[in-house]
């Protein structure tokens, strides 16, 4: 599907990567940046975060950068993915931003040779290492959990759930929603990392639970809103955070086996139309202000260590995380997606 | 022009049937074969392109596969059924009986077909999910029952084959509802006069007239059901069970499986040729349907006592497949949450501030839909007047082949279609991918079958002597169909035009993998929401839908095409 062109591509990023070997420590927003930008005028940024959220991090930079617009164009990690494999492969070059939260993706881009090189100078700098390519083509934008959560008004606290094990308890039948690790990016590392940590026959018995089974990860909070199920297995953090915000009774289980972190990559493409306004966009969503804003407003998780986490919030340390391993789910991928069916039906 | 010494008098001077049956033999062979060519490309191929039976290996052997396609054909066996069951009754009602407001029952039924399924099926789940669900709420309220207690779960395969049928229901109702219009008195009289009780001769004499008519109308349900993309991916996922056309979508998941995903297409275009065959034998055994007879009008059957009941049917009906879920809509529309009770409290116009003016995708989709709509079934409907006329009228030798190439594209999934348009019109040659273009090309193939159809009915139906007539007195074929045939088919050009318009508007399934950022439309919007659970504006964008639709087919039904304007039948 990706054609024949990625060996042109990839000649184009290994050329893009042997400039960027120059800047290694990365580059800052200098006015000539944000002068070549306003004379792009747009920005084109795809990404798999929650649209509202997208949208109000798009007004801010217009604000702050008037001249370049920002076209979002929001859908799942895996639709994104599947767009931009297809336009890639067409020759087209629409998008300049990537942004998806399945950490696989990226390396598979890269390995494509669709990345340019050259980070932030404060991602190089602030960044764990983990977080950041060694070859300086992505880092990661954003981190979220996947969580169990609960209408507290339909279910009492001391009989919530407090561990992925109690999701077992025949109780919850009938009670539950869920996603999809097939079409989710979240829920692809979230299934990875729990069938690593206790088996696949957990995933087998919760099948046996009668759950109702949406797609995206930001639809099991979406139906907890609704009152459709009282209990989400799974499902975004920062979607659950958000209907707190709004006044929905609803709160967050941090499982006592481990919550998987989920990192959300961003890239710049190599072969992106508005080259310098994708640069200074790409810079800005690294910015403590848009992570900050994408904390306050997204309940996203970040790691600029100036980001503040909103009171009431359980700081990301104090949490038991299961962190994600990209190299070893890439290998597992189609073996999830057969179990997960085997088991769940779809 | 040049004498009239010799006979034949047929104007031949320009005569363009012969490069039209070319040019449109061109068009129709590319839209058809093309993607058809790489579907099978792909099936038979690995990912190198290398020959292999893999691809059906594997689709025989996963037992996954195995199972979508067995509750995929029993879903569509169950509504083509359900769709008869109801519809049949519903338009002897309306054409033949006194049943009051029938008029206004027509229009309730063509609504229910304007409506798209995949938002007949979203309207559903905020009707009948099983907690959430406002009759379930209802439900739990007037009998105080606990949470938990439910009254309908639309997640269940029961519960996908009543949102389908709701929306498939009309094909049965208005080819029955049509032929019953058009069958002559005289044969129901005569049966009366020999002694038949009205039981009796509905039985033996009205219901085997429009037999016909009424397969042909559950074998388009059927197909619908089983190429159907939008409500399996609404109501059976969340259920916890494929169909055939969400298993080959999710085949499109990362890391994508064209090829598995073009074998799997091909049983389901044999399934669909098998199916129109089978209707053409059934019709072929079963002509008793007279078109163009000259008695008077229908009989008129009097409901007396049965009267109420026959309301009551109809309306209940009617009630469960466009005013229930257009009362959801317009209540999710216009209110915080879908549980919100209704009160002034509750009111509120956010989600029509956030789909007009803060979700930036809503005035493109908006234009690029009604700008598709109009130009595939404009295009679609002349280029399905003129292959009906060749073919019918058997003009050029070889028209017959434009008939298969026009309908062939019927036995092509949606979203198969879909795969193998992108399969052949997004790389370096044609680079359409991105542009309105390929999703012109996609609608017009979608649509032809269903445009060629209609038409070509109704083409069999005109007697060509008038045309004969023209023609002798000078006219040139194509301005005898202009000035003699189209007017004479007036009313079945403009339904067509709808036909396609609706269809075109309401498309979805192969959409979903053409559309990009630029080339959104509304369809694509409301799929979109859905996933992440906007209820609100999903209810605002569809509500805008059914209007524009409901606009675009009233002035078109009032539009005066060509120089006659045939009489509304009595």
């Amino acid at each position: 599907m990706w054609g024949k062109r990625t060996a042109f591509v990839a000649l184009a990023g290994a050329m893009a990567w042997s400039v960027s070997v120059a800047h290694a420590d990365g580059y800052e927003i200098t006015p000539e940046l944000v002068e070549a930008a306003k004379a792009e005028g747009t920005v084109v940024f795809y990404t798999a975060t929650d649209v509202a959220v997208a949208e109000k991090l798009g007004k801010t930079f217009e604000e702050e950068y008037p001249g370049v617009k920002v076209q979002v164009e929001r859908a799942g990690s895996e639709r994104v993915f599947q767009r931009i494999g297809q336009e890639i492969s067409t020759g087209i070059h629409n998008a300049d931003v990537i942004e998806t939260s399945d950490a696989v993706h990226f390396l598979m881009f890269k390995k494509e040779g669709w990345l340019a090189s050259g980070l932030p100078a404060n991602v190089l700098k602030d960044w764990p290492k983990e977080e950041q390519d060694a070859d300086g083509q992505y880092a990661a934008y954003r981190a979220h959990l996947s969580v169990i959560a609960y209408r507290s008004d339909m279910i009492k606290d001391e009989e919530a759930p407090k561990s992925l094990a109690d999701l077992l308890d025949p109780k919850w039948k009938g009670k539950m929603v869920k996603a999809h690790p097939g079409y989710s990016g979240t829920i692809m590392t979230a299934t990875y990392a729990i069938s690593q940590l206790l088996g696949w026959e957990y995933f087998e018995k919760l099948s046996a639970q009668d759950i109702m089974q949406v797609q995206s990860s930001t639809e099991p909070p979406k139906k907890l809103a609704q009152g459709e199920r009282a209990l989400q297995a799974d499902g975004n953090e920062y979607n659950v955070f958000r209907l707190i915000d709004d006044g929905v009774p609803v709160k967050i289980v941090y499982a006592t086996e481990g919550t998987p972190l989920v990192v959300g990559n961003a890239a710049v493409l190599a072969k992106a139309p508005h080259p310098n306004a994708a640069k200074l966009f790409y810079a800005y969503l690294f910015s403590q202000e848009a992570q900050q804003l994408n904390s306050d407003f997204g309940g996203l998780r970040s790691f600029h260590p100036g980001v503040k986490e909103k009171a009431g919030r359980t700081p990301i340390k104090d949490i038991k995380l299961l962190l994600p391993d990209s190299a070893g789910q890439e290998k597992e991928m189609e073996n999830i997606k057969a179990k997960y069916e085997e088991y769940f039906g779809t | 022009m040049t004498s009239t010494v010799q006979a034949p008098v047929f104007n031949r001077g320009i005569d363009f049937s012969k490069p039209v049956f070319i040019l449109l033999a061109a068009v129709l062979a590319v839209l058809v074969i093309l993607p058809l060519f790489w579907l099978m490309v792909y099936s038979f191929t690995d990912i190198d392109r290398n020959v292999t039976f893999d691809n059906f290996i594997k689709l025989v052997t996963d037992r996954a596969m195995r199972r979508s396609f067995g509750i995929a054909i029993g879903m569509a066996a169950l509504v083509g059924i359900l769709a008869c069951v109801v519809a049949t009754p519903m338009a002897w009602l309306v054409a033949r009986t006194d049943l009051p407001y029938a008029r206004f029952v027509r229009i309730l039924v063509t609504a229910s077909f304007v409506t798209p399924p995949f938002l007949g099926a979203i309207a559903w789940e905020i009707l009948a999910a099983p907690n959430s669900g406002i009759l379930n709420i209802l439900y739990r309220w007037i009998f105080g029952l606990t949470d938990g207690e439910f009254l309908f779960d639309i997640y269940t395969f029961t519960g996908l084959v009543f949102a389908i049928s709701c929306y498939t229901f009309p094909y049965v109702f208005t080819l029955v509802a049509n032929a019953l219009d058009r069958v002559p008195s005289d044969l129901e009289d005569a049966s009366s006069i020999l002694g038949a009780k009205w039981l009796t001769t509905l039985r033996r004499v009205t219901f085997p007239m429009v037999v016909p008519a009424m397969l042909a109308g559950a074998l388009i349900a059927i197909l619908q059901a089983l190429t159907m993309f939008g409500s399996p991916a609404i109501l059976a996922l969340p259920a916890g069970f494929h169909v055939i056309t969400t298993k080959i979508w999710s085949l499109f998941q990362y890391p994508p499986k064209l090829e598995l995903a073009a074998a799997a297409a091909i049983p389901l275009l044999l399934l669909t040729i098998i199916l129109l065959r089978g209707q053409k034998w059934i019709l072929g055994r079963k002509g008793y349907t007279v078109l163009g007879g000259k008695s008077g009008a229908p009989r008129v059957t009097e409901l007396g006592k049965f009267k109420w009941l026959a309301v009551a049917f109809v309306f209940g009906i009617l009630c469960l497949t466009v005013i229930f879920p257009y009362l959801a809509l317009i209540k999710t529309a216009f209110t915080e949450t879908i549980d919100a009770p209704l009160t002034w409290e509750s009111f509120t116009l956010k989600h029509f501030n956030f789909v007009f003016f803060e979700f930036s995708a809503t005035r493109l989709a908006v234009f690029n839909t009604l700008l598709l709509g109009v130009l595939t079934a404009t295009i679609c409907t002349v280029i399905a007047l003129v292959v009906s006329y060749l073919v019918s009228r058997k003009s050029v030798a070889g028209a017959g082949i434009l008939g298969v190439l026009a309908t062939a594209p019927v036995a092509i999934p949606g979203i198969v279609l879909g795969v193998g348009l992108f399969l052949s019109y997004a790389n370096p040659t044609f680079m359409l991918y991105g542009t309105l273009w390929i999703l012109l090309i996609a609608f017009l193939t979608i649509e032809m079958p269903a445009g060629y159809q209609q038409l070509s009915s109704a083409f069999q139906g005109v007697h060509p002597e008038l045309e004969e007539a023209s023609r002798i007195l000078g006219a040139t074929r194509l301005k005898a169909l202009w000035q003699i045939t189209a007017p004479m088919l007036r009313t079945s050009v403009v339904a067509t035009w709808c036909f396609v318009f609706i269809g075109t508007i309401r498309e979805l399934s192969a959409t979903i993998l053409l559309t990009t950022a630029n080339t959104k439309l509304v369809s694509v919007i409301i799929y979109d929401l859905n996933e992440s659970g906007d209820l609100g504006a999903i209810s605002v964008l569809g509500l805008l839908l059914l209007v524009v639709s409901f606009i675009v087919v009233y002035i078109a039904s009032k539009m005066p095409l060509g120089a006659g304007r045939l009489q509304p039948r009595g």
